[in-house]
């Protein structure tokens, strides 16, 4: 589990970005859960914790695709395929986050980039 | 659903999602299934992308709808109600939404003249690539969005590329003058040339293809002050225009487009207009505005369709401001609001000559329009305070 941030430094409404590799993000909703999913939209390269945050969902910050934190699924293109949810996991305060052993739903471009810096 | 394009889809997957279940028909002159216009500038240009990855549609979605695509309507009887189609077909209808959408507007006297291009369609996107892919010289005609993103996307193919403007600053309509001249000096950043204030005559007609001498192939573009810029490829991006010419004596009022109440609703009941063609009242500024964005285009049928679904009895929350963003040289800017109500601008973020900064537009000290070239974090936070305002 990689720890995330103090649940107290993260109001409701805000996002906080893991420097994960791929980045992971931490929602914190108004209606006070948190989620956290894969931060690259599926589409192209932005980050969706940029993005506009409503409900139990997060709409991408470039091209308006939104996708559900309760399960990745998202309502409609640009952005086609799911991105991919963690466990969260709250103790004494701090999040943690269980990263998901399925594959990432990373966009063409920034896949590319992944692979070649890992040789 | 006359037009089968964002917004004709966007409405259809409205009313199934708010519970229509009844017949469904989709009109489209296009052959095309709905497809993503905003690539055909950048990556599909760039040959980044295929056709494939341009459909709007996902691949297991099903609308239970009756696609007439290939099939042009050029009239609304709102007597039936219904709508006539060129092959003389007509569909009866209990509601209609008119999302035809614009056409590009061409340059008088160009026409039928090989190597002269607009960009509106998958077809003329097509036609421009292949003729990229033979290099040469590109003058785009008009610094707006579409021409700055074809200038940007040939720059990088290796045409050496001239932008013709007539207004003293390019984008200065959607950017107001400061960020219009702080966005278009991305041009000269790449070595495109940008000639400002300066109108264009017409284009020479004895070009040369590369298989010899052809008459009617553009050679140069031709300005008013009597320079002549020499010219394999032309593309006029000089703006586009709604297409609503088959609704012309249907009684549903035009004015710049569909004129349509801040829901949508069109002069005739049962009839409501979303997308490029509608020009939407905004109560805020007590005026009629004709948006030309993909987000408009998608978020407004929600609320065209509730009002169609309801008769005009359901008051669905207000739209958020208009947003849009371009990419240009691997910048990518974005816009939300109304510059033209503004009475200042300040840089909040970056500075105008990294090419990186985030500028928010002020009328009377409140917030009423963003602008960000690589800082999308700002961007969407100055973004959800901006003030409706009256522009
Ligand atoms: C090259 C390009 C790049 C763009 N880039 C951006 C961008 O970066 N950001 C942004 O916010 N916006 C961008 N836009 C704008 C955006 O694509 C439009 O706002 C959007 O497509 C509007 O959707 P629409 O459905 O209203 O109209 P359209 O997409 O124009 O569709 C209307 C459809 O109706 C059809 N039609 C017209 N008349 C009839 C008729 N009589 N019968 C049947 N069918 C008819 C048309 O053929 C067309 O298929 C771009 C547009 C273009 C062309
Ligand atoms: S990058 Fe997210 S929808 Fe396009």
């Amino acid at each position: 589990m990689i720890p995330a941030c103090r649940l107290a430094d993260l109001p409701r409404g805000e996002a906080f970005r893991l420097d994960s590799d791929p980045p992971v993000s931490v929602f914190h909703t108004d209606a006070g859960e948190v989620f956290a999913i894969d931060d690259t939209c599926t589409h192209q390269d932005a980050s969706l914790a940029d993005g506009w945050l409503e409900d139990c969902w997060v709409e991408c910050p470039l091209h308006a695709s939104k996708f559900d934190l309760r399960t990745g699924a998202v309502d409609a293109p640009p952005a086609k395929r799911p991105v991919r949810t963690h466990e969260v996991v709250i103790e004494d305060g701090m999040i943690y986050v269980q990263l998901s052993t399925a594959a990432p739903n990373l966009p063409a471009c920034v896949a590319a980039r992944l692979a070649g810096a890992g040789g | 659903m006359v037009g089968a394009s964002l917004a004709g889809l966007s409405a259809a997957r409205a009313l199934r999602r708010q519970g229509y279940d009844g017949r469904l028909v989709v009109i489209g002159d296009e052959r095309h299934r709905p497809y993503d216009r905003p690539p055909l500038s950048k990556e599909f240009l760039a040959g980044d992308i295929g056709e494939a990855e341009l459909a709007l549609e996902a691949d297991d979605e099903d609308l239970r709808a009756d696609w007439l695509l290939g099939a042009r309507a050029t009239a609304l009887d709102r007597t039936r109600p219904s709508v006539r189609l060129a092959d003389g077909r007509e569909v009866r209808a209990d509601g209609v939404v008119i999302a035809t959408g614009a056409a590009a507007r061409t340059l008088p006297g160009t026409e039928g003249l090989a190597g002269v291009h607009v960009l509106r369609t998958l077809d003329d996107a097509r036609r421009l690539r292949a003729e990229l892919a033979s290099g040469g010289r590109l003058v785009v005609i008009g610094g707006g969005f579409i021409g700055a993103e074809v200038a940007s996307t040939a720059s990088a193919l290796g045409h050496e590329v001239t932008v013709v403007e007539a207004a003293p600053t390019p984008l200065s309509g959607p950017l107001g003058e400061t960020m219009g001249g702080v966005v278009s000096a991305l041009h000269a950043d790449h070595g495109v040339r940008l000639l400002c204030g300066v109108g264009v005559r017409g284009v020479d007609g004895t070009g040369r293809s590369s298989t010899g001498g052809v008459r009617g192939r553009a050679g140069a573009v031709l300005l008013d002050d009597g320079r002549e810029i020499p010219a394999d490829v032309v593309l006029a991006g000089v703006g586009a225009r709604p297409c609503v010419g088959w609704l012309e004596g249907s009684g549903v009022a035009l004015d710049n487009g569909v004129k349509c109440g801040a829901d949508g609703r069109t002069s005739v009941p049962g009839v409501v207009a979303v997308g490029d063609c509608a020009n939407w009242h905004d109560p805020l500024a007590g005026a009629h505005r004709r948006v030309e964005h993909w987000t408009g285009a998608r978020e407004r049928p929600d609320l065209a369709v509730a009002t169609l679904l309801s008769g005009g009895a359901a008051h669905p929350r207000p739209p958020r401001p208009p947003y849009f963003w371009s990419d240009q040289y691997g910048v990518r800017i974005q816009f939300a609001g109304h510059a033209s109500g503004a009475d200042s601008v300040t840089i909040e973020e970056g500075a105008p000559d990294d090419r990186n900064v985030l500028a928010v537009y002020r009328r009377a000290g409140h917030p009423v329009a963003v602008l960000g070239m690589n800082q999308p974090r700002m961007f969407t936070r100055w973004r959800k305070q901006l003030t409706p305002t009256a522009a």
